[in-house]
């Protein structure tokens, strides 16, 4: 391990070389960039027409729901990436293991996806009204 | 390699790779142009290759203008997280059996990492734009991103487990006999995939959605901060095509030709095949992109690791036998 500490430097000039390109190139375009104040140069675009209350809208809460399968199934990840580095090591028996795993969590995803958790635009969840047009291809499940 | 040539390696890196995206721009309009049957940009030097520079010089000389309603910090720093990433993640690529700038035992793990950075960059942009169209670009791309890391570092564990290693030298070696684009054929579907929609490229550029978001999370951007979020989009695109290479065709393998020139040749009909899948796949509708990603890739990832892992081990078997 000891080659590794001497060739980290290239590295660290390499990192300072991206930030300092990155730096120039925001300085150098507020040196030589035009400047100009009319009308409507401060005002928030919203395709020409003046925009209505606050910005920071509600938002779907889908985007909340893919967020915090996103922490589940990333923290899978993390475990099959510790399997597959020693997956010859390990054998049958760690394959078996991680087989059950696997399986666990194919059947979180199979419960997730038929709970219409991932349904997006049509609430069929508890409490909103079921579409009518939605009938037919749940009862398929 | 001496740890002199690798700092002079380094910066010529950079310069490549930030020329290279410049490049893009222009040689993406061309290739689409040929493609639908029109000229693209071809008026300025040969073959319009001008073109880049005339952008530049544009880009550089236009009003340097932070909204006075953003969040003033967070607005500039967004674009450059996106370059600053993308470029790091370029260290750890070997372009020949001596040619990286870093070589380290997770080399794949540091890619992984840096790619997901990319994800602040688009959020804080949309967010600190304080705009309607900036937010929910900010917020689907995010969401979009998300999912489709699930898979993306599943989808290479298939490779990792035929080598045994995260060094990326080792995974381009262990291919000397057989390139992984064979017994990987999943995995490479399912990463090339990810990485579109990674480094949301057309088919998957729902983030920018021009004609229902105007222009997404980059809405409030103009100038060179507008030019950074591209050259971020671009570098990705020559990143992930790195990656494949290095990943499934054998990286710098090959008879004959110096390996550096394998590597660059490989990388350019990747690129290539990126631009052409630009010219041919309609955008999907925001909930059929989730769809894809949770109901048939994630899935899909996972088959790809069992049968993997199953025949792996029988073939392994039957060797020792």
């Amino acid at each position: 391990m000891t080659d590794a500490v001497t060739s980290l430097w290239p590295f660290l000039v390499y990192v300072v070389a991206v930030l300092l390109l990155v730096a120039t190139m925001l300085g150098l375009s507020f040196v030589l960039g035009q400047r100009r104040a009319n009308r409507a140069t401060n005002m928030p675009f919203e395709s020409g027409v003046l925009s209505v209350g606050s910005p920071q809208i509600h938002i779907a809460v889908e985007f909340y729901l893919v967020a915090i399968f996103f922490v589940i199934f990333d923290l899978e990840t993390v475990f099959i990436f510790a399997w597959a580095v020693a997956f010859f090591e390990l054998g049958w028996e760690g394959f078996i293991a991680v087989l059950v795993f696997i399986a666990i969590l194919a059947v979180a995803l199979v419960y997730e996806l038929s709970t219409g958790a991932l349904d997006w635009g049509v609430k069929t969840r508890a409490g909103a009204p079921r579409p009518e047009s939605r009938q037919p291809q749940e009862e398929q499940h | 390699m001496s740890e002199l040539g690798t700092v002079t390696f380094g910066l010529l890196l950079i310069a490549a790779a930030v020329g290279g995206a410049a490049v893009l721009t222009w040689f993406e309009r061309r290739l689409l142009g040929i493609w639908q049957d029109r000229y693209g940009p071809d008026r300025l030097g040969p073959l319009g290759i001008g073109q880049v520079v005339a952008d530049m010089l544009k880009l550089l000389t236009k009003d340097d203008w932070v909204p006075p309603f953003s969040d003033r910090f967070v607005f500039v720093f967004a674009p450059t997280a996106i370059v600053v990433a993308m470029l790091l993640g370029f260290a750890v690529v070997p372009f020949a059996p001596q040619l990286y700038v870093l070589d380290i035992n997770i080399g794949l793990l540091f890619f992984l990492g840096m790619t997901s950075l990319a994800v602040y960059s688009v959020l804080l942009g949309g967010l600190a734009s304080n705009n309607k169209y900036a937010l929910l670009g900010g917020l689907r791309s995010a969401a979009q991103m998300v999912s489709y890391e699930v898979f993306m570092g599943l989808s290479l564990m298939g490779v990792v487990m035929l080598t045994g290693s995260f060094s990326l030298r080792a995974i381009v070696e262990a291919q000397r006999d057989l390139w992984y684009c064979v017994p990987q054929v999943l995995g490479l579907f399912t990463f090339l995939i990810a990485g579109i929609a990674e480094s949301h490229r057309l088919p998957f550029d729902l983030p920018e959605a021009e004609h229902e978001l105007t222009a997404g999370f980059h809405t409030e951007y103009g100038g060179m901060k507008f030019a950074m979020f591209m050259l971020g989009e671009y570098l990705g695109l020559i990143l992930i095509s790195c990656m494949i290479t290095t990943l499934f065709f054998g990286g710098w393998l090959g008879p004959w030709l110096p390996p550096l020139l394998w590597f660059c040749l490989k990388t350019f009909a990747l690129i290539c095949f990126f631009v052409l899948l630009r010219g041919a796949i309609p955008r999907p509708r925001y909930d059929q992109l989730m769809t894809l990603g949770w109901k048939y890739m994630l899935p899909l990832t996972l088959l790809n690791l069992v049968l993997t892992g199953a025949l792996a081990l029988l073939l392994e078997g039957q060797r020792h036998v």
